[in-house]
């Protein structure tokens, strides 16, 4: 989440909030800092956790009174049970996991339901830069070079919906982003980051 | 007030307190065998509070004792884990009542194979029953029952102290609030058992050991000293060793003969030599023997085994650590939150080996300051 203006994340996390029904179970994969979950805790009284890879960020965790593990995602998920939490988050991670189809899938099995937010690589700037300047894009929601990207996966909206069809996965709610607001209007071109709240039955 | 500042030394000058168990009681064993009587050497550093809510046991491992931090009158060096306890320090005695106790079997004022059997009036030896992690743990349960302390805000401890927070956690879980076991592990694994049972065959190969008699003659110094250098081996890591020893010699060339000609030979001995003057050859038989008996799993399912925890946890492991390697603490922490379990793991990256939970203590007080910290909120709701 480097790289990312501050009140974009602000905004990631109210839009996360707003779907996030008071009082629920949450574990947030790849907390970071743990700024979401502090913010989740305070103004929707959670119950929450996280899982996360790096050693700096569990300290600044632990100092904001968070119970975190310190861990990667692809086997952190498989060690709760069935149904452990109400919703699972992935801000920005998911496409920084290994194996985002076996995330999904379990991140789905521990949760009732999953909220994933992701960089849209097919956002209209993006894709200009592809074809015009003919290098790999770097936007405001994938602010990195190919050399030092943490993102093993890049995927648009439409990639993603196809991807919850196939696998029998439902959208309940999705939300699209500019760096500053919330559009409605095409998205796979005009939002710069997208929020889904998944489920399956 | 036992923490009283020495102003021409600035020390902190602490001493060593004793508890018995009332003369009319036994102490039990999880053998079935009992104890006639029980002594533990304790230490306590800050103030235990009005509502007795801010108690926090430090539990010593296997070369550890009840002194902990602070100084005694007219000693140089400070507690084994001061730079952990003190004013403002991780263990905030301005905030918590911290107390170490030695432990049962222990050769630092607690009942242990060198006290003396009152039965007898002679030490016991080996007629000292073998005892438990879980004995242990019930003996310091007797003591904070006598420092009238129904709830521990934390239970922590490295290595076999570890060993002994996560016995608390599941035999007392109404008394510990919180529970921090670092660089330790749920149940011996053989390579353990067997780093122990070359310790313990050192002792018991030497000579003056004479089946555990040798309380009026010489002790078995060279059998203890063996014992300590396999010990500090493992308690290093590879990187640490290379890092402070390399194949640097003691003189500047080798003089083909078998003195400790390499730095790293005479660090071991010089590390065997001083343990077995501060150490009992029977404790070190008796309290590895209690690592090795330690097992929370019991052939069940390890998640089965916290069923009945109710502490909040802190589990700390060191990426070097190949005696008590992070796997045992992540395995933890996984049959912990199959329990839905509030637990913070946190592997910190050292290249200190097993050494690392009494030498990475800027990193283990960024954790536990703040844990205690957020504990403490928790435990006040």
């Amino acid at each position: 989440m480097t790289g990312k203006p501050k009140e974009e994340l602000r905004l990631d996390h109210q839009v996360i909030g707003d779907m996030i029904e008071k009082g629920s179970t949450v574990i947030d994969m790849g907390c970071g800092d743990g700024d979401l979950l502090r913010y989740l805790i305070m103004n929707k009284g959670i119950k929450g956790s996280g899982v996360e890879i790096s050693e700096e960020a569990i300290y600044k965790c632990v100092e904001k009174g968070l119970s975190v593990s310190h861990g990667d995602i692809d086997s952190g998920l498989k060690e709760y049970p069935d149904k452990m939490f109400d919703y699972v988050i992935f801000n920005q991670t998911m496409q920084q996991v290994h194996h985002p189809k076996e995330a999904i899938l379990e991140a789905l099995r521990i949760g009732s339901k999953v909220i994933i937010g992701f960089p849209n690589f097919c956002y209209l700037n993006a894709r200009l830069q592809l074809f015009f300047a003919g290098h790999v894009p770097v936007t405001a929601s994938l602010p990195y070079s190919w050399y030092n990207t943490p993102n093993l996966h890049f995927l648009s909206i439409k990639d993603f919906e196809n991807f919850c069809k196939k696998q029998d996965i439902t959208i309940e709610n999705g939300v699209f982003l500019t760096n500053k607001k919330t559009i409605k209007i095409l998205p796979n071109l005009f939002a710069l980051n997208a929020i889904f709240q998944i489920s399956k039955k | 007030m036992i923490i009283k500042k020495n102003e021409e030394e600035k020390q902190w000058l602490v001493d060593t307190k004793y508890y018995n168990l009332p003369k009319d009681e036994y102490f039990k064993l999880e053998s079935g065998l009992r104890l006639p009587e029980l002594k533990l050497a304790y230490e306590v550093y800050g103030e235990l509070n009005d509502a007795k809510t801010n108690a926090v046991l430090i539990c010593h491992a296997l070369s550890g004792n009840a002194h902990a931090a602070g100084y005694h009158a007219g000693e140089k060096k400070p507690g084994w884990w001061d730079d952990m306890i003190g004013p403002g320090k991780a263990f905030d005695t301005n905030e918590y009542f911290i107390i170490c106790s030695n432990v049962l079997g222990g050769c630092n004022g607690s009942s242990g194979p060198n006290t003396i059997d009152p039965t007898v009036g002679k030490p016991y030896g080996l007629s000292f029953p073998i005892i438990s992690i879980k004995d242990i743990v019930n003996a310091q349960k007797k003591l904070i029952e006598f420092l009238g302390i129904k709830k521990l805000l934390a239970v922590c401890g490295g290595s076999m102290g570890g060993m002994q927070a996560l016995q608390w956690a599941v035999a007392y879980p109404e008394t510990v609030f919180s529970c921090i076991p670092i660089a330790s592990t749920y149940k011996h694994s053989a390579q353990q058992i067997a780093f122990d049972e070359v310790g313990r065959q050192a002792i018991m190969a030497d000579p003056a050991w004479d089946g555990g008699n040798y309380h009026e003659k010489e002790h078995p110094s060279a059998g203890l000293s063996v014992a300590r250098m396999i010990g500090h081996i493992t308690y290093m890591s590879n990187d640490s060793m290379e890092k402070k020893f390399g194949r640097v010699l003691k003189k500047e060339k080798l003089g083909y003969e078998f003195t400790a000609e390499f730095e790293v030979e005479g660090y071991l001995r010089y590390r065997g030599d001083s343990f077995v003057k501060r150490f009992d050859a029977n404790s070190y038989l008796y309290l590895t023997k209690a690592m090795d008996y330690f097992d929370l799993q019991q052939n069940k399912k390890l998640s089965e085994a916290f069923k009945k925890v109710k502490s909040r946890f802190l589990i700390i492991a060191f990426s070097s650590d190949w005696l008590y390697p992070p796997y045992q603490s992540k395995e933890i922490v996984k049959a912990l939150k199959m329990n839905g379990a509030d637990v913070t793991y946190c592997g910190i990256s050292s290249d200190y080996g097993h050494d690392a939970f009494l030498l990475e203590f800027g990193e283990e007080t960024k954790l536990i300051k703040h844990f205690l910290n957020s504990t403490k909120k928790k435990l006040e709701k």
